[in-house]
């Protein structure tokens, strides 16, 4: 039984990265979370990033658990601050590459105000959101993501509440690298999370995955493929569009894409040039009184 | 211009600006925090001093961020530190919890105000004593520091860095709003002269690496974030490899690990000094600012023959039991002056189990108590035993 076991983890082309001493992973059948994984390994993979210098910060939630499963320096912080405890292991050893990977709830809600201000300083993170549209590990509740209307176990009548369009959020903050693709965008996924990673700032990566258990079981989605085949019929990419007309619509179509990809200086960019002394021109109102002559003695 | 991290001399300056440079002659390159009256001053000279000696000051949008983010901070290898006062106390209550699990070293200093809530954010109080016990869920051990005086800003600043990183854990510094906004003379040593304590490292290689097996001291040694260790660290109930499991027995077996290595070097830990003891039939148990009406108070006692004593204390947490419970077989009476209505008193209670009269005096909060009422409570004391 042991040989078997030892066979088929050996033919798995992540084992590398992977803790498999944890597998069986606590993802349901059908979630989209593992897909997500399995591509920001690759991603990883192909940076050509040390290994030693890569580390990943996740919250609570299904996508939490990501971190514990990666066989790279990993942390499973609380909810919603994985943000801010990456900030802190980011600026204290700058040479890392450090990936945030979470959910919707735990980085939009409980962190939300994290998320608009490590955007705003441009701390250099990869930040990727795994949108399911729901709380899954709490068994389903409405989240800043959920569409309006769709039912969860606390809008049993429907989501009376708007969601946020993270994209827009994201770029109106201050992001300087924003992407969103579904699960099913395997390649271009994979290929956002590695410019994402090379990309110095703060990066956002949201990736649309099918929760067909707690998501999927109050709205009529609870069939994996049928949710998966929604997803690739609905979606359409639009690169390089702004951020706020990137709509999702689940009776429309899902519009994904690289919105933006932009230069601007980090935190540690500005920190540093501060703390040089080379702060430009700062208009100066103060009246300009003559100075007081000096008596000449006394 | 290169600034130097231990500024050796003699200066004039408050606690909350002697906690700094405390900090940074032990090595503090990381702050991240957040403002908030009476601790400021802190945040502030950080803002400027820690770029001279090439460190990181952030100023946070939270205080729950600026704890997460020197716990990170910490991860990456660099000593690291925030300060708040009572509310922002409370919002870091969740990520110290968070710290006291994963077993990381860091420093918290709560400069006390009066509340609860908004309360009188301009003046003292003590009223944080439970909270820095009890603050976070779950059940736990915790170390905290209590200075009376801008010099013990600066020099238990130092001993709560080097216990941080000795037993690691958070440590608090339970200061208060007139210990650190007084000015008084703070004498800074030459830099050969600061004791300094870094964290142990793992000695084994990294596949040989269990990042909460504990070393003969209780303390696991601890690998940073690139060290090559591919270490796994969650607030989830962990093994010894790090890994979650969610069962009885390794709760068990996690819990034990942090309340043992704090027991267990109880004695190492706890602080206090003993004034005017020797002949006492009475003694003030006092802490922080406290401790300087009590020392006047002491001396008036004395002027009026009254055989008084002070117990100084250093450190709160842990409570120093055994010595109190020697000490109430001693004396008749044991007097604790504190800025709020009950709090160390009933640990004081506890570990005096009857042996002698134990008797608060209490101050809502907003002002210091005086010598006096202290002199009144020694005297009423003496006649209650």
């Amino acid at each position: 039984m042991s040989t078997k076991k030892k066979n088929l983890a050996a033919v798995h082309p992540h084992d590398e990265l992977l803790r498999t001493d944890r597998m069986p992973h606590i993802w349901c059948t059908g979630c989209g979370i593992g897909t997500v994984f399995s591509c920001v390994l690759s991603a990883i993979e192909k940076s050509g990033i040390p290994y030693d210098d890569v580390a990943m910060v996740s919250g609570i939630g299904c996508t939490g658990r990501m971190a514990g499963y990666l066989k790279l320096d990993s942390f499973h912080t609380t909810h919603g601050r994985a943000i801010p405890f990456a900030t802190g292991l980011k600026l204290a050893r700058p040479q890392g590459c450090v990936l945030v990977a979470s959910g919707d709830g735990d980085l939009l809600a409980i962190g939300g105000n994290h998320f608009i201000h490590a955007a705003r300083r441009n701390v250099d993170l990869t930040v990727i959101c795994v949108n399911n549209f729901n709380y899954g590990m709490t068994g389903g509740q409405l989240a800043p993501s959920t569409p309006f209307g769709a039912r969860t176990t606390t809008s049993p009548q429907g989501c009376s509440e708007e969601p946020f369009n993270f994209c827009a959020l994201a770029a109106a903050c201050g992001a300087v690298y924003v992407a969103r693709w579904t699960s099913l965008h395997i390649r271009r996924l994979t290929t956002s999370i590695g410019e994402a990673m090379n990309k110095r700032g703060f990066s956002f990566v949201e990736v649309l995955t099918p929760c067909p258990t707690s998501f999927g079981r109050h709205n009529k989605m609870r069939q994996p493929l049928e949710l998966l085949k929604f997803y690739h019929e609905r979606s359409v990419i639009r690169n390089y569009i702004d951020p706020k007309d990137a709509v999702l619509d689940f009776k429309k179509n899902l519009v994904v894409g690289k919105f933006v990809d932009i230069e601007r200086p980090t935190f540690l960019d500005n920190y540093q040039l501060l703390n040089r002394g080379e702060l430009g021109d700062w208009p100066d109102l103060e009246p300009k009184l003559p100075r007081p002559e000096k008596p000449a003695s006394g | 211009m290169a600034g130097k991290a231990v500024l050796t001399g003699t200066y004039f300056i408050n606690g909350d600006e002697a906690c700094c440079e405390g900090a940074l002659a032990v090595g503090c390159r990381f702050f991240a925090g957040y403002p908030i009256t009476p601790a400021t001053e802190v945040a502030e000279r950080m803002s400027w001093r820690l770029p001279e000696v090439g460190g990181i000051y952030i100023q946070m949008e939270d205080e729950m961020a600026s704890m997460a983010a020197i716990l990170g901070a910490s991860w990456g290898g660099v000593k690291a530190m925030t300060s708040t006062s009572g509310p922002g106390f409370s919002l870091m209550m969740e990520n110290i919890g968070l710290g006291l699990c994963t077993e990381t070293p860091c420093v918290v200093c709560n400069v006390q105000r009066a509340g609860p809530s908004t309360g009188l954010p301009t003046l003292v109080a003590q009223g944080d004593m439970m909270q820095a016990r009890w603050g976070a869920h779950g059940h736990y051990e915790i170390i905290a520091i209590v200075p009376s005086s801008p010099q013990e800003m600066f020099d238990f600043t130092i001993r709560a860095f080097n216990l941080s990183e000795q037993y690691r854990l958070p440590v608090l510094i339970m200061a208060d709003e007139v210990v650190g906004h007084m000015n008084e003379r703070v004498v800074i040593p030459p830099a050969d002269q600061i004791q300094v304590v870094s964290r142990k490292k793992p000695s084994v290689p990294p596949d040989r690496y269990r990042p909460y097996q504990p070393g003969p001291d209780g303390v696991a040694p601890m690998a940073n974030f690139g060290d090559g260790y591919h270490m796994h660290v969650t607030g989830l109930t962990h093994d010894e490899r790090g890994y979650p499991v969610m069962d009885a027995a390794t709760q068990e077996q996690m819990l034990n690990r942090l309340v043992t290595k704090i027991r267990d070097h109880a004695h190492q830990i706890i602080s206090y000094d003993a004034i005017a003891m020797d002949d006492a039939e009475v003694a003030v148990v006092a802490y922080g600012i406290s401790v300087r009406s009590s020392r006047r108070a002491v001396a008036e006692a004395r002027g009026r023959g009254i055989r008084a004593g002070l117990i100084k204390l250093n450190t709160v947490w842990p409570f120093p039991e055994e010595m109190i419970r020697d000490l109430a077989g001693r004396v008749r009476a044991l007097v604790m002056p504190e800025i709020n209505l009950g709090q160390m008193v009933r640990e004081l209670e506890r570990a005096a189990a009857g042996r002698c009269r134990v008797k608060l005096v209490p101050h809502a909060g907003g002002g210091i108590i005086r010598p006096g009422t202290i002199v009144q409570a020694l005297e009423s004391a003496l006649k209650e035993a």
